[in-house]
């Protein structure tokens, strides 16, 4: 699945200031592995060691928080989007 | 505004803006090992109004953009803000009857969202992956090109913001602590509640300690704070005034968050945990000392977030 990643300001220092990242990957999980491969060492800053996605770190499927989903283990379908947000966003949007 | 007929007795909102408690922390410091000669004291800014230190600076630069006719001729206040900032204009434009537009990333908080609205601000999202500069960059583009409907009221600019902590947090620090504070420790955001209480605080006591308080990653969950070396950094920040910086590490203000609730009953918000974390650094290094720390707000506006959630994955 090809699926496209949204890089927050404050992470694209490590993506060379790209705002966006396509990977192929089928789990939010494995997105997060292949932005890692990508551009190593971007995966630490949203995930803690055992692959959770850290307190403070929101991440979106289509707008939606994967906490109300099923976590680092929701399915990615072709062509959707995966959100990383910072600090205290709660809810969604779309 | 000018008296109201309707108002012969009783006070109005405004007065209340300022004039804080400053608790003394009683249980925290032997937990921390804390020296029995140094007094942990905390400014308790949810006791402003709006809930938040962000009364103050709103405040006074809506009454000079009264006094300078930029307000009250129509126009609607408009400003870029992650939350509390807006929450005070907004409390404002409704109590004196001025429009109140905000930029706010889309990421938001829903009570904060809520909050806003039921003031009757007008809310405009920015790009949430553009964080609270590309607010500002929204912010000024919408001055710029409708310069007729708007006051840009800048509080990342704007004089009145420090001025606001020069003339009223810093004396009232001054009074609450008999002259006696050694230290004073605050989060930098727009600086200004470190730009004015800093200088008064100099003014009165050039030894006094002015600390600094940053989160440690550019990318972090701690509300109404900047990490500056990669900010758009606010023009009124002069850094030179600033003695010693602490860099804070978000999981480690939100564990502190937690802690003070239960041990001191006091609940509050991210930034005023990373600046007692920072206050506890500074008081472990010293036999002797009296430590003001700024607590922004309180954490009523965050129970839907992760702060208060710690076994949420």
């Amino acid at each position: 699945m090809a699926v496209t990643i949204l890089i927050p300001a404050p992470l694209r220092r490590f993506t060379g200031e790209r705002a966006s990242v396509e990977v192929e990957a089928s789990t939010v999980a494995e997105a997060l592995a292949k932005l890692d491969q990508l551009y190593p060492g971007i995966r630490e800053r949203i995930c803690e060691p055992d692959g959770r996605i850290r307190r403070f770190v929101s991440v979106f499927v289509n707008g939606k928080d994967v906490r109300s989903l099923q976590g680092v283990e929701t399915p990615l379908q072709d062509g959707d989007e995966v959100g990383i947000i910072p600090a205290m966003a709660g809810g969604q949007w779309s | 505004m000018g008296p109201s007929m309707h108002c012969r007795l009783g006070e109005l909102l405004t007065q209340r803006i300022g004039n804080t408690p400053l608790f003394c922390l009683r249980r925290l410091p032997g937990i921390y090992g804390i020296a029995e000669g140094v007094q942990l004291l905390v400014k308790a800014e949810w006791y402003n109004p709006g809930g938040s230190v962000k009364d103050r600076a709103a405040f006074r630069i809506v009454q000079e953009a009264f006094r300078a006719g930029l307000l009250g001729n129509g126009k609607r206040l408009l400003d870029a803000t992650s939350g509390n900032t807006g929450i005070a204009y907004a409390m404002l434009g409704a109590a004196w009857g001025f429009g109140v537009t905000l930029v706010v990333p889309a990421s938001i908080g829903e009570e904060r969202r809520a909050i806003l609205q039921a003031y009757g601000a007008e809310l405009i999202f920015s790009d949430p992956y553009e964080g609270t500069d590309g607010a500002i960059r929204l912010a000024r583009q919408l001055a710029a090109d409708y310069p007729e409907r708007y006051f840009y009221a800048d509080q990342y600019s704007n004089p009145a913001n420090w001025l606001a902590h020069y003339d009223g947090t810093g004396v009232e620090i001054l009074e609450q602590t008999r002259g006696q504070v050694t230290h004073f420790v605050a989060g930098l955001g727009t600086t200004g509640t470190m730009m004015g209480t800093g200088r008064r605080l100099k003014e009165a006591n050039p030894s006094v300690v002015l600390v600094g308080v940053q989160p440690d990653d550019p990318f972090h969950g701690l509300e109404g704070l900047k990490h500056l070396p990669t900010a758009l950094v606010p023009a009124i920040y002069d850094p030179s005034l600033i003695d010693r910086m602490e860099l804070v590490d978000t999981e480690e203000a939100y564990q502190l968050a937690r802690e003070l609730a239960w041990t001191e009953g006091l609940l509050v918000g991210p930034s005023a945990a990373a600046a007692l974390v920072a206050a506890l650094r500074v008081a472990r290094d010293l036999e002797y000392g009296v430590i003001v720390a700024i607590l922004p707000d309180s954490g009523l506006k965050y129970l839907s977030t992760p702060l208060w959630h710690p076994d949420r994955s």
